[in-house]
């Protein structure tokens, strides 16, 4: 097997899962109206709902859904092997995510362009709506922890990566200033920083001292670090202190100051990287040296732990939240949905592809690859230095230097959680001001103290340490957290879409079929996580894990009796008068 | 070629520049939203000393206010003075 048959063969399928399946949901099951009026013009503003291009809007959804996830997921999951990951991806896409951003994205359009949380109130209840903003809650929490520790954890493996990535923000100021008032154009400004990091990263690459290597600072690994720990554990408290003193000034700026030119910078870094990796493998043709089944992967089952593995990729509720959030109030004609929402799904399933294959084939021998993925724990902490080598790897076809390639994908990753960050902290802030307005708790509805607890919740959980192994050594923990609330969120998606098909008289099938599979994989994976591995009991004893990992289970539970109870018809709240044409 | 190739440039730059162009015409639109507020300021009880020349602008406004006490949340003119619905 070699890389570029897996690549064809994964192509190929979005292919055929884009031509007929997705034409199939469009036609016979939503059945798509070209001359619906969509929210982008019945409410016209100039600001949310502006009718936008297809194709623009295609980019714009698929630059704010595609992240660091989708690299990061497969590059652990692929300890059970190539096969099972590339089947779940590949098939992930086209029947679970595929439907799930297209469905969320015309459930919006046909009511007002509202959001899913919101229309969780209307289809469900009141109830639905708290337990929604929970779930979200703890998925940005979980986001919050697992970048800062993937960030903390290049800067510490690559310091060449540092420098260019904090030249990006004074860039993208300088950007944000320029557009605004200047009124210059966007792209070429954007790419001369783009220009300007990756020279940096050149220079940082051959030029010792422009590394910026806390842990050598502190005498290499065995050095003293600060308050009696090792130099590891120190470096990691120090980067997670400026990450987070950062995130608190970044998502308390307007978003156009800071965020969105970081945005346009990193979409081209996401263009730039998809072509590196996959004109590298054109030019390389490198052999798969991972097993397809890996037959010593004996600790954690893959069923159900590699569906929640890959969350992004392969369905993710996050894009729900982008479809129903800024898509569908832009959507131009209903038409466009299959292209903008199924294509965009498509666009990070071949991110996730292309992932999967430069981790697999990596390695010099099936041996070497069982070496480094000899248990779970070491294929989610070693996953992503996994990925950013064999990127590397694959950009030696396109006559890159190997260490000049490792830091430019590390600076890829690590824009790429830095913006998700930055996004899902501010994020993050919103909801604890919105639980602050239920629940009657002024102080919390305040920018600096929402920010604050976000900010610091989010510090402390990514400073878990695992066992005696000092600070950040337990992030990798988080992973499947992570993705559970993840597709918890997806699932509610999905049972939305099902209840609104299924008082249209529709064939629900497609979206409660996934629907059912995601909720089953989630509560069995964490009924086995919480009682055999973090409870008293288990394996790996953790509190905080267990208390984490036992709402989340709980939640599920929750969901999966809503959507009992909402499809049976017996609890069926009165549809809002005013929009029951488009019910 | 080179039509097609200005043509990627051009439909490349409107991705990057759309939800640029949005984020500015919502900061915009709160100021506005904030002017109205101080223009009209009286209506909710804040004495406003150049109210009588501010309702000179009244027939100049009334889409807007009607825009704006639509996105406030207000299904309704939450005012009896300005008759937009």
């Amino acid at each position: 097997m070699n890389g570029i048959l897996i690549a064809v063969i994964g192509l190929v399928v979005y292919a055929i899962g884009f031509r007929f399946y997705s034409k199939f949901v469009a036609e016979k099951i939503f059945r798509l109206d070209p001359n619906y009026v969509t929210p982008a013009h019945r409410y016209k503003d100039g600001v949310d709902y502006v009718p936008t291009n297809k194709f623009v809007l295609w980019g714009h959804h698929f630059t704010s859904v595609a992240g660091a996830a989708p690299i990061l997921g497969p590059a652990v999951a692929v300890y059970w092997g190539w096969l099972p990951a590339l089947l779940w991806v590949v098939l992930g896409t086209v029947f679970a995510a595929g439907v799930h951003d297209f469905g969320t994205l015309v459930l919006s359009v046909r009511n007002k362009g509202q959001s899913v949380g919101t229309l969780a109130h209307k289809l469900i209840g009141q109830r639905a709506k708290i337990l929604f903003l929970f779930i979200i809650l703890i998925l940005v929490l979980m986001v919050n922890a697992v970048f800062a520790w993937v960030i903390s954890n290049l800067f510490i493996s690559y310091p060449a990566s540092v420098l260019p990535v904090f030249i990006q923000i004074p860039l993208a100021i300088w950007i944000g200033y320029a557009v605004y008032k200047r009124k210059a154009k966007m792209l070429i400004p954007s790419l001369l920083a783009l220009a300007v990091m990756y020279l940096t990263a050149v220079i940082a690459s051959n030029v010792d001292f422009l590394q910026i290597d806390l842990v050598r600072y502190m005498g290499g690994e065995d050095g003293a670090g600060l308050f009696g720990l090792g130099a590891v554990s120190s470096a990691f408290l120090i980067w997670i202190v400026i990450l987070m003193v950062y995130v608190y000034i970044a998502s308390t700026l307007p978003v156009w100051k800071l965020l969105q030119p970081r945005d346009f910078i990193n979409s081209h870094q996401l263009v730039v990287g998809l072509l590196i990796l996959y004109l590298g493998l054109l030019f390389t043709n490198p052999q798969v040296t991972a097993p397809a089944i890996n037959g010593s992967a004996n600790d954690v089952s893959w069923f159900p732990l590699l569906f929640i593995t890959i969350a992004c990729g392969a369905i993710s509720g996050f894009h729900g939240l982008v479809s129903s959030g800024t898509s569908s109030k832009q959507l131009d004609k209903e038409t466009d949905a299959r292209f903008v929402g199924y294509g965009g799904a498509v666009g990070e399933g071949i991110l996730a592809l292309v992932a999967i294959i430069a981790v697999v084939t990596l390695f010099n021998s099936e041996e070497a690859f069982v070496g480094v993925y000899s248990s779970f724990g070491d294929a989610n902490a070693s996953g992503l230095g996994n990925f950013v080598e064999g990127a590397a790897v694959l950009a030696q076809g396109l006559a890159i230097p190997p260490e000049i390639a490792t830091t430019i994908v590390s600076i890829i990753v690590v824009s790429f959680a830095a913006t998700t960050l930055d996004t899902s902290v501010r994020l993050m802030r919103y909801i604890i001001s919105e639980l602050g307005v239920e629940y009657k708790m002024p102080a919390l509805t305040k920018t600096h103290v929402a920010t604050s607890v976000a900010v610091i919740s989010s510090g402390i959980l990514v400073l878990l340490p695992e066992g005696s192994r000092g600070f950040g050594s337990g992030g990798y923990l988080l992973w499947p957290l992570f993705g559970t609330s993840n597709q918890l969120l997806a699932g509610i998606s999905l049972l939305l879409i099902s209840i609104w098909l299924k008082r249209l008289g529709r064939n629900y099938a497609v979206t409660l079929i996934p629907m059912i599979f995601l909720m089953f994989m989630t509560l069995w994976a964490m009924f086995q996580q919480v009682v055999f591995q973090w409870s008293w009991f288990g394996n790996d004893s953790n509190t905080l894990l267990f208390v984490l990992g036992a709402i989340i289970f709980v939640f599920a539970a929750w969901i999966v009796l809503t959507a009992f109870q909402a499809l049976a018809g017996k609890f069926d709240p009165p549809i809002d008068h005013e929009n029951k044409d488009a019910m | 070629m080179l039509d097609k190739v200005k043509k990627l440039i051009e439909y490349y730059e409107e991705v990057l520049s759309m939800p640029h162009r949005q984020e500015i015409a919502r900061e915009l639109r709160n100021e506005d939203d904030l002017f109205l507020l101080l223009l009209y300021s009286e209506m909710i009880g804040i004495p406003n000393p150049v109210y009588y020349y501010t309702l000179e602008l009244y027939p100049y406004m009334i889409e807007k206010f009607h825009d704006w006490h639509l996105r406030m949340g207000m299904e309704k003119s939450p005012l009896t003075g300005i008759r937009c619905c």
